[in-house]
């Protein structure tokens, strides 16, 4: 039997009468047409359906959508803003970080967090942080590329505008 | 950027030759993207294949009645409802969409359900019963080649052999005659697959039509590398004309070759729509990804090769042995691109090639990135260091004394044009230190120094690839590839090509490209590719060929629209046609680009004058580039790239861990289209390549896959890959597009034995088989230590079977065109643009 369950999703509110056994991936593809989530092995395995909960990269084929629903979600969808692009985004596309882009939701939603805790990742912590997405086109190469661009890209941004008007960062954590 | 160029001269391209993004790409970092498994259309239902849990057995009978009455379930095929037999290659229809009689490996596709979603499936899958008559096995090539009695594919000709070919080219025996030292050597090069993150799907919707004899129009969205193939079996399989069938791929999540084969989950729920009425949806799951394979052949290998004293090969003699698995697939072109490419990286001046390929009870075998040629140049290579030592020379003095040279043929009459090979070796030397590294290995250590457990060492490699199969899979007459152009009054552009972006960038390619010509900006344009009824044909992405032949042909299209645009600007400015030029979307007069006219308005002048404003131009490979023999059609081709490889890696001697460092991987592309997406192709094939050495190998226990899944089938994570320095070299191809050459596949050739020789230069023990593996450095160390010989890894072979099982061709270049080919000089200039 189908449950109502109430998702959090890029800062929408959805109600979804789902069935109680199917993943956050499945609802979030199937019932909600959040296609940007991709799914790569449903086992945990390949990183391609990583999702942010409250900011936090969790792997949305092995998470229930019934034990999250207090849990602010952001999918690829949610990473772009009122149409202004991430700088993750913008540089990944930019310095060729995405070749077939079936891996590229994933990476850019982990990295997008890992920018928030460290805003100038050493290349340990980039490669610490999206050793659980796996890329079977670049070689990871242009991955760390365009993750070191992005940090400056940011890092001018705050020392130019000052601390009021950094980007929304969409990896961070839900208010109240 | 680690990517440098090295190029011959500076041109005064806008577009071509500079770093930009992907035109598509956007909709990749934002989510928009659509691929095969995204398309949800209305009344959908979801597909899944039953398969077989034998891997050799007969189908007794298949009871589906129980299956049909689960509640959502709405239609079931068997075998017998696709009685066709299809395949990629016109000589190997062997495959059914659904088994009839024999089941042939674990995942041979049994039965096919439609339901109305997929938890109904998992039900359904679990009440079909199919009884079996389970037959004995066979796993390997040996087994293959010991069992003739146990027929596993009636395509075998003897035995299991699928295929045997034999070709002499030169005099071989005068060519060992001639050889001061000789060597032998056995490898074994083990089987992996492609692991696309994105696994096979489809959706197929079916419209009927009353009042038409064929009943409807199909459409088929899928994952594909070849839509124009897909079309080809599914009109056969289904018996529908091509007319009546539209296949287009969408985005497709990685490639690799895995997804060049027509597939049984797409003439399944091609089948199951036009049942039903309704789209049906398959998508594969991870494990059947691993099933469904078509990756690399694993290769039993035997060389033999004479040498002069100061390194000049006089002869080679190679054989190889491949497991095909329980299908044709491409493996017959398989069989041929393991012996035919030896020629093209270095000089023979005699050659003789035996293959066979094997049917083994495993999921076919067929095209993984570098498509049968990259066992042989692991094992070529690695010989060739072995031989290096033997006779104390540098190993990369011998390399570069036998070159193979441009603009000369080969002994088995391939035509080389462009190549820098001697200038890729000479770079990756040079920036890996090379030099300096065995200078300071080869220091004794000094006093006090402990003996570390950590050994380092640095290995070398080249290789080369074919930008473009010369010879299309079904041999006709026909273009390979070709674009349509159609401009519009308000000024758009749109480009139709049937080429299909796996992620390498053609679809940007073809963008770049018309840009250049018509002097406008990539984004400016629209682009349809990869729909067989939209796109004229391209025939595919495989054999590295897009980039060489769509891009001929989209140039060709491009000028023809420009001739027209040029008629009316010189007229409308009154400046002559040879001082135009179109470029920031304009077309102005080069000596005073006050004088310019809007790109649009050109194109209202033009549409005024000519009517519609549309182009086509086709690319087909020249005639001449290969031999006059039998099975001359496979390796030629009209370009061919060459790469090389240093890789540096660290051995600890008690564990046998082996880290590879570095690689260091510089590539003759002619000219970048794009250095970004070049850069990228490299980085890309280097870490498949190091998977492969060191990790990567689809292996099978009592008959099933031991590891399909991500977790067990080891594929390099961030953690893992070493870092990748490209280095890009470019000296224009006097056919390709801008001079360019692929990059897709050639890059990964070289890595494998870089990192071979290199662990050889560490420890000084040779691991004949791949991957490099742990335990077998630690069981050649330990073997090595105590003298026990008969417990190193040593590859060797069942009998061979003598003799060879088909008639020896020979064939030498003086029976073909004597006319020496035109010689162009080239210089080579290394200017770094970092």
């Amino acid at each position: 039997m189908r449950e109502l369950i109430t998702l959090h999703v890029n800062g929408e509110r959805h109600e979804v009468a789902a069935l109680p056994h199917h993943t956050l991936l499945e609802v979030l593809r199937e019932d909600l047409g959040l296609i940007g989530t991709k799914h790569g092995c449903e086992l945990g395995e390949c990183g391609a359906c990583t999702v942010l909960l409250d900011g936090m990269p969790v792997l949305s084929c092995l998470t229930l959508p019934i034990e999250v629903q207090h849990c602010e979600i952001t999918t690829i969808e949610g990473l772009e803003q009122n149409g202004t692009l991430h700088p993750l985004q913008e540089t990944f596309a930019e310095l060729g970080a995405a070749q077939c882009g079936y891996c590229t939701p994933g990476i850019l939603l982990a990295g997008a967090a890992l920018l928030r805790d460290h805003p100038q990742p050493t290349r340990e912590q980039t490669k610490e942080a999206l050793s659980g997405n796996l890329c079977r086109c670049t070689g990871y190469t242009k991955i760390y590329e365009a993750v070191d661009a992005a940090s400056q890209r940011m890092q001018r941004h705050v020392r130019g505008l000052g601390e009021r008007s950094t980007p929304s960062n969409p990896g961070a954590r839900r208010l109240s | 950027m680690s990517a440098t160029l090295h190029h011959q001269q500076k041109h005064s391209y806008r577009v071509i030759g500079t770093p930009r993004p992907k035109v598509d790409v956007y909709g990749k970092v934002t989510g928009r993207a659509l691929y095969a498994d995204d398309i949800m259309l209305p009344r959908m239902l979801y597909g899944r294949l039953l398969r077989s849990p034998h891997p050799h057995a007969r189908i007794l009978s298949i009871d589906i009645r129980r299956a049909l009455e689960l509640p959502g379930v709405v239609a079931i095929l068997t075998g017998d409802d696709l009685p066709e037999k299809f395949g990629i290659l016109p000589s190997s229809q062997d495959e059914y969409a659904l088994a009839l009689e024999k089941v042939r490996y674990v995942g041979d596709p049994v039965a096919a359900v439609a339901a109305l979603d997929p938890d109904t499936l998992d039900e359904a899958i679990k009440l079909i019963q199919v009884d079996y008559e389970v037959l004995p096995a066979l796993m390997s090539i040996d087994e293959a080649l010991a069992h003739p009695d146990v027929k596993i594919n009636d395509d075998a000709r003897i035995g299991n052999i699928h295929k045997a070919v034999s070709y002499e080219f030169g005099d071989v025996n005068a060519g060992f005659a001639e050889a001061d030292f000789i060597r032998e050597d056995w490898f074994y090069y083990e089987g992996n697959t492609h692991a696309p993150i994105e696994a096979h799907a489809c959706v197929a919707s079916w419209e009927p039509n009353p009042g038409s004899p064929v009943g409807g129009k199909l459409t088929l969205w899928s994952s594909t590398q070849t839509p124009h193939y897909v079309h080809r079996e599914l009109s056969k399989v289904l018996k529908v004309p091509q007319s009546h069938i539209r296949v287009i791929a969408p985005n497709v999540g990685g490639g690799f070759g895995g997804k060049s084969d027509p597939f049984s989950h797409e003439i399944c729920a091609s089948e199951l729509s036009r049942r039903t009425g309704r789209p049906v949806k398959i998508t594969c799951t991870r494990e059947e990804v691993f099933l469904i394979h078509r990756g690399r052949h694993p290769v039993k290998m035997w060389i033999k090769t004479g040498v002069k004293r100061d390194g000049t090969l006089t002869a080679m003699h190679f054989r190889s042995f491949l497991d095909g698995g329980a299908y044709g697939s491409y493996g017959v072109a398989t069989t041929y691109y393991t012996g035919v490419l030896q020629t093209v990286t270095y000089k023979l001046p005699s050659y003789k090639f035996e293959g066979m390929r094997l049917f083994t009870n495993k999921p076919p075998c067929g095209p993984k990135r570098g498509h049968g040629t990259t066992q042989p140049r692991y094992a070529v290579e690695v010989h060739l260091d072995k031989i290096a030592h033997d006779l104390g020379i540098d190993p990369v003095a011998l390399r570069l004394h036998n070159l193979i040279e441009p603009y000369t043929r080969t002994i088995n009459g391939l035509r080389i044009t462009s190549c820098a090979l001697g200038e890729c070796l000479q770079q990756v030397v040079e920036r890996s230190g090379w030099d300096t590294f065995h200078a300071q290995k080869n220091n004794p250590p000094t006093q006090g120094q402990q003996e570390i457990p950590l050994k380092r060492g640095m290995g070398i490699a080249a290789s080369s690839y074919i930008c473009g199969a010369g010879k299309p899979i079904y041999w006709n007459d026909l273009p390979h590839s070709s674009v349509q152009i159609r401009l519009d009054r308000g000024g758009g552009v749109t480009v139709y090509c049937g080429s299909t972006d796996i992620g390498q960038g053609s679809t940007s390619i073809l963008a770049y490209i018309v840009a250049e010509e018509l002097g406008i900006q990539p984004e400016h344009i629209h682009l349809e590719t990869a729909d067989t009824t939209l796109t004229p044909v391209d025939l595919g992405s495989y054999s590295s060929r897009v980039t060489f032949m769509a891009g001929n042909a989209a140039i060709a299209a491009a000028r023809k629209l420009k001739e027209q645009l040029f008629a009316v600007a010189t007229e409308h400015l009154q400046v002559p046609l040879e001082h135009l030029e179109a470029a920031d979307g304009i077309i102005y007069n080069e000596h005073d680009p006050g004088v310019a006219l809007p790109f649009v308005k050109a194109v209202q002048l033009a549409e005024a004058r000519f009517g519609a404003l549309v182009t086509a131009g086709s690319y087909a490979p020249p005639e001449g580039i290969h031999g006059d023999y039998k099975g001359a059609g496979v390796g030629p081709s009209p370009a061919y790239s060459y790469s090389t490889c240093v890789a540096q890696v660290a051995v600890d001697v008690e564990t046998g861990e082996l880290v590879v460092e570095k690689l260091w991987l510089a590539h003759d592309v002619g000219q970048s289209i794009n250095p970004l997406l070049v850069a990228g192709q490299v980085e890309g094939g280097a870490y498949m390549g190091y998977g492969e050495a060191v990790m990567e190998q689809q292996v099978f226990r009592k008959g099933r896959h031991k590891i399909p899944s991500l977790l067990d089938y080891k594929l390099a994570t961030t953690l893992d890959t070493p870092e990748i320095e490209t280095i890009l070299i470019e000296i224009p191809d006097q056919e390709g597009p801008f001079g360019g050459k692929e990059a897709g596949q050639g890059p990964l050739n070289p890595v494998i034995p870089a990192i071979a020789n290199a662990v050889y230069d560490a420890v000084g023990l040779r691991i004949d088989e791949t991957p490099i593996t742990p335990d077998k450095i630690l069981r050649a160390l330990k073997a090595t230590a105590a003298t026990r010989p008969t417990q190193r890894i040593v590859v060797s072979p069942q009998e061979a079977p003598s003799p060879w099982p088909t008639r020896l061709i020979t064939w030498s270049p003086r029976e073909a065109s004597t006319q020496p080919s035109q010689v162009i000089s080239q210089s080579v200039s290394t200017k770094g643009v970092s």
